[in-house]
């Protein structure tokens, strides 16, 4: 029944999603427990820190993004360790990168000149992020735009204004029609869960993506006052399950914005596979969209490695 | 092939042990085994039992089995040790329970850590759930000692408690128990149970670094034989006791006629409801904290799980789903959810109920567990009420699944239990939810939760769940005493009725007969005979003598007026106002009546007078005495309801023929209780002549009950009674005995007082102490946010 295929996406089902619950306090409770009910140390934290890196989409989204920027994040992308920790860790043959490095538009050609061969996809963000409000036309024609210059993924943005008043027709429409115009790119939604506020809006917008084709939905721009939060993430991964069940296809899912410890990376690892199960632990379907949080794990391992406590001023920033 | 690389493969967690280094270090400085902690110092070991890690079935300590010496020894510790200690300040106690929860708070990783090992309790409750829940104890209860002058003006410690508390949560029912008892200024003699006394010792040694006096705070340890020595001996006051109801039973039948204050917190079956337009992943959750919190070994765990069938089939899946995921295992690996059963007579305990389950032809659904003192959380499916695994209390991490139809078949199943101690209900619509919640007949109520808990909100059950509340304002209550009134002279026994004709008899012109009153009418006893009632110059008139099967009719009929609970209590009041008002129209003929029975003119008006102003006291507050909403945790409403007790029982005293009737029959039916009562047996005539004006007063039928004759036979069988909920009884010492031996069916609270200690006429007679008697408080907790 379950499918390894590319989401197709379904018709618009409102019966899915409408009036579905999400009982914010359950949620917060379930995720906090959820951080104390699991530990990983040693070689376990290790591996499980290693498989953040390769589900991880580095990321820069700045307003003074230039090449040499770009070029200098994907660098760390393509050598997201430093070479005496990798081969402390003896992981030397797992050739390890991030999951992609995401950039903006114009900032792809760069991108995809700095990653020649070395396997790791560039993900653009699209549609007027982070507002996404722009004529749908010139949204789609980003879009294109974007895959022309290289993009393998496209981030784009919904508009929250369809969620907040119940367009759902409107909502699934532009979608479907974002997720044509990225052709064989992969596309990722991004319901910015900060402005949709309810969890209940997140469960439903998260529904309306997947049934309208959303490879990935994400939850965040990372400019919108609330970021990636377990509780949201925790309800947009059992939408993510709920479609499984009902049409055998699988989401992936990336939370963005305000993880930067070690920590996080476990924690919603943890979350992914409490919930979901180890399939969900791949690139194929999750990414963590950050920028620091390599840092910090960079950090961790290699004070795995040594024994010592580690300073990032010894470490090649991204 | 690289270990990173492999664990890359599968992502398991792999190991995180917590290091019990600590504890292993305390544990062999006491290698020689643990004495008991009597004044303030430790005894040397006795006779000693070993105690083990259930987990490893490793023995970890030798300790000391408790005789009966060492029980007398620490209650005169304890006795010695109370005037001084209840003569302290507030403040000063309040300063003892500060430093108590920072100590406890400063050694919390050690406590956790001997609590896991000693319980086999993962480290993960142990640590993020337990601990933190007894710091917060004694924080709250520092703040009640500090206060207590102004909150309970007039309150006296018990004296000496004698408290018992169980193995699931060995600390923190140390801490529910010992917290509150101090700060109201008592002493404590504490028995922890034999399977885990360990973290009571490690706490008897924070006392003393905190310089506690001696003689406060003193542990036995042993056996259950232990425990009924310390709840059987004269020297203490008042008994707490938490565990099975099989042993509260035992323990209100021993403690019955000795005048000791008891609060007993038993077993249960509570329900899990779930309705379909629940949150239904949020309710699988709440499984996983309800029945697979502490391997199930929880008094208030949700047991039966009850699913509108129209969700059934998805709530099932993803509950199965859920329960695949859970780690059974290592309590002190830090990824365990479910740790070892305590102990192996524990584990074959679960193992026969749940194959007595399966033979019935319960469906298992079961996790993995490890070999060793474990059992894999496990879900049953298609059972009904009647099967033995959703009737029987299991205590271990077995939940069953029956499907309703709608709210009220919900409510149904729910209260279909011998038990009443915690429900939870999930449903996104709260009109319902707090309907349902309202309905449940339970001590505690979650709405959209489960097991939560603090100090600052009660928590207790109701019916054989056992009665008393720990935590909050009624919890505090429980270690209080108000200075009561003492008999001068005690009641004695009245003369037996005779049912034979009488030589002559005073009366009216017109004859008039005095019947039993019954769902609202005036019926015949069903034995056909009638006993003469005297006055001062001979019998002036003739009363039923009731017997078993009108007792039997008046609980019936006060069972079925249902409604009167479910009023307004302004409805209440209107009709009690009502009452007092047909009363006062007929002054004259309750006067007489009095008179007749040998009182003085001025008496019987002063009588007459108090008993319509009572009534209207108590009309009065039928709408003000209410409950509270308590500051619990944040984004948590918590609101602690009184809610009548049910169907009371009442015997009344001899004297005051009118006013000790009224004084107890008032706060009773204002609450919202509905009564079924004996009047003063000697002279019964003012509480039949009353019911005309009951009848009158738009009282429904089945609410007031009244059965005249012999008290004492009538009051045994109100309290052997299972379907009574509460029994008062004024009279005399070894009719109180009585009362208090035959509640133990049914575990029915019970309230005894000798017939002649309080005088009636004065304040004695009423406040809010009858209200507080005629209530118990179900608290519900509602978090909110979206």
């Amino acid at each position: 029944m379950v499918s390894n295929h590319r989401n197709p996406g379904t018709p618009l089902r409102p019966e899915m999603f409408e009036g579905h619950p999400a009982n914010r306090s359950a949620a917060e409770r379930r995720t906090s427990s959820l951080a104390a009910r699991r530990t990983v140390k040693k070689e376990w934290q290790a591996a499980w820190l290693i498989n953040a890196i390769r589900c991880m989409d580095l990321t820069t989204l700045a307003g003074d993004d230039t090449a040499a920027r770009v070029a200098r994040l994907c660098a760390k992308a393509r050598q997201p360790l430093a070479p005496h920790v990798v081969e402390g860790l003896g992981i030397e043959a797992l050739r390890l990168t991030t999951g992609a490095v995401c950039v903006y538009p114009t900032m792809v050609t760069h991108a995809v000149k700095a990653l020649a061969g070395a396997g790791v996809p560039v993900a653009s963000v699209a549609t007027g992020f982070p507002a996404g409000l722009m004529p749908l036309r010139l949204r789609l024609e980003e879009i294109r735009y974007a895959v022309d210059q290289g993009a393998d993924e496209i981030d784009i943005v919904i508009t929250r204004e369809h969620v907040l008043t119940g367009g759902w027709t409107a909502l699934y429409d532009e979608v479907r029609a974002m997720r044509e115009a990225c052709g064989t790119a992969h596309l990722k939604a991004i319901l910015a869960t900060g402005d949709l506020q309810t969890l209940r809006n997140a469960y439903c917008a998260s529904m309306v993506a997947m049934q309208a084709g959303a490879d990935f939905i994400k939850t965040s721009t990372g400019k919108e006052g609330a970021n990636a939060t377990l509780p949201v993430s925790l309800i947009m991964v059992r939408a993510l399950r709920d479609y499984l069940d009902e049409t055998g296809y699988r989401v992936g899912f990336k939370p963005a914005g305000g993880m930067r410890t070690a920590k996080d990376a476990l924690n919603w690892q943890f979350l992914m596979k409490e919930e979901l199960g180890r399939d969900w632990l791949e690139p194929r379907l999750f990414r963590l969209g950050a920028s620091s949080m390599l840092a910090d794990i960079e950090r961790q391992l290699e004070h795995f490695v040594t024994g010592r406590y580690a300073a990032s001023s010894r470490h090649a920033i991204a | 092939m690289n270990a990173i690389l492999s664990i890359l493969d599968t992502l398991d967690y792999g190991p995180a042990p917590e290091d019990c280094n600590v504890a292993r270090t305390w544990l062999k400085k006491h290698e020689a085994g643990f004495g008991h902690f009597i004044d303030g110092r430790f005894t040397a070991p006795g006779e000693t039992f070993e105690v083990m890690n259930p987990a490893t079935g490793e023995t970890i300590a030798k300790v000391t089995q408790g005789t009966a010496a060492d029980v007398d020894a620490a209650v005169t510790a304890a006795r010695a040790a109370q005037p001084g200690w209840a003569a302290l300040s507030g403040h000063e106690r309040a300063r003892f329970l500060y430093a108590l929860a920072r100590h406890v708070q400063q050694h919390s990783r050690f406590l956790a850590v001997l609590e896991t090992i000693d319980n086999g309790k993962p480290i993960r409750e142990s640590r993020d759930i337990d601990v933190p829940l007894v710091v917060r104890h004694f924080y709250h209860h520092a703040g009640w000692a500090e206060i207590l002058a102004d909150e309970f003006p007039g309150a006296r410690p018990h004296g000496v408690c004698g408290q018992v508390v169980p193995w699931n949560f060995p600390l923190l029912m140390l801490a529910w128990k010992v917290a509150p008892a101090l700060a109201a200024g008592n002493t404590v003699v504490l028995k922890p149970a034999e399977y885990t006394p360990l973290t009571a010792l490690a706490f008897a040694e924070i006392t003393r670094e905190i310089g506690l006096p001696g003689g406060v705070l003193n542990i036995v340890t042993g056996d259950g034989r232990t425990g009924a020595d310390v709840v059987g001996h004269e020297g203490i006051d008042k008994v707490a006791f938490t565990g099975s109801t099989e042993v509260g039973r035992i323990i209100r039948r021993r403690t019955a006629g000795s005048g000791k204050a008891l609060t007993l917190e038993l077993g249960g079956k509570s329900p899990f409801i779930v309705f379909a337009d629940a949150d239904l992943d949020a309710a699988v959750e709440g499984v996983v904290d309800s029945i697979w919190l502490n391997q199930g070994q929880v008094c208030c765990a949700g047991s039966r799980i009850l699913v509108a069938e129209a969700v059934a089939h998805r709530f099932e899946e993803l509950l199965r789903r859920r329960l695949a995921k859970l780690i059974t295992g290592d309590p002190l690996q830090k990824s365990t959810d479910v740790g070892a059963i305590v102990h192996p007579v524990q584990l074959e305990r679960i193992r026969g109920l749940v194959a007595r389950g399966a033979a019935e032809g319960a469906v298992l659904h079961q996790g993995a567990s490890p070999q060793g003192c474990f059992f894999p959380p496990t879900l049953v499916t298609n059972v009904h009420p009647a099967s033995v695994l959703c009737a029987e209390e299991i205590f271990g991490p077995v939940v069953t699944l029956t499907p309703f139809r709608t709210p009220e078949d919900a409510v149904t199943l729910a209260n279909n239990t011998r038990y009443g101690l915690a429900a939870s209900v999930w449903s996104e619509n709260l009109s319902l939810a707090t309907d349902v919640a309202a309905k449940v007949k339970a001590g505690v109520v979650w709405v959209n939760c489960a097991n939560i808990f603090d100090a600052g909100a009660g928590f207790g059950g109701f019916r054989e769940s056992g009665f008393g509340r720990e935590g909050g304002r009624e919890g505090m209550a429980a270690y209080l005493a108000m200075p009561g009134p003492v008999a001068k002279k005690p009641e004695g026994s009245p003369p037996a009725p005779d049912p034979t004709p009488s030589s002559s008899m005073a009366g009216a012109a017109l004859d008039r007969t005095a019947k039993l009153y019954v769902g609202g009418k005036q019926v015949r006893p069903d034995g056909g005979y009638s006993y003469p009632i005297e006055g001062p110059g001979g019998p002036v008139g003739l009363a039923g003598l009731g017997n078993r099967k009108d007792i039997r009719n008046a609980v019936e009929a006060a069972h079925k007026a249902t409604g009167w609970g479910a009023q307004t209590g302004h409805n209440r009041a209107q009709v009690l106002y009502y009452l007092a008002e047909n009363l006062a129209a007929r002054t004259a003929e309750f006067e007489d009546r009095l008179k007749s029975f040998g009182q003085t003119a001025a008496a019987a008006r002063v009588e007459l007078a108090t008993a319509i102003r009572r009534i209207f006291w108590y009309a009065a507050q039928a709408d003000k005495y209410d409950g509270a909403v308590h500051q619990t945790k944040s984004a948590h409403v918590t609101l602690a309801m009184n809610e009548p007790i049910g169907v009371v029982g009442i015997a009344c005293p001899t004297a005051f023929p009118l006013l000790g009737f009224v004084s107890l029959v008032l706060p009773a039916i204002a609450m919202g209780n509905r009564v079924v009562a004996i009047p003063s047996q000697t002279h019964p005539l003012s509480a039949t002549d009353l019911y005309q004006v009951i009848d009158t007063s738009d009282v429904p039928g089945g609410v007031v009950n009244i059965v005249t004759g012999e008290r004492e036979t009538l009051v045994k069988t109100l309290a052997e009674h299972d379907d009574v909920d509460a029994v008062w009884y004024f009279g005399t010492r070894a009719g109180a005995r009585t009362v208090e031996e035959a509640s133990a069916g049914n575990l029915k609270q019970t309230w005894t007082e000798d017939g002649t200690a309080r005088d009636w006429g004065s304040a004695q007679g009423q406040g809010k102490l009858f209200l507080a008697k005629a209530c118990q408080v179900k608290n519900i907790w509602i978090p909110y946010g979206e």
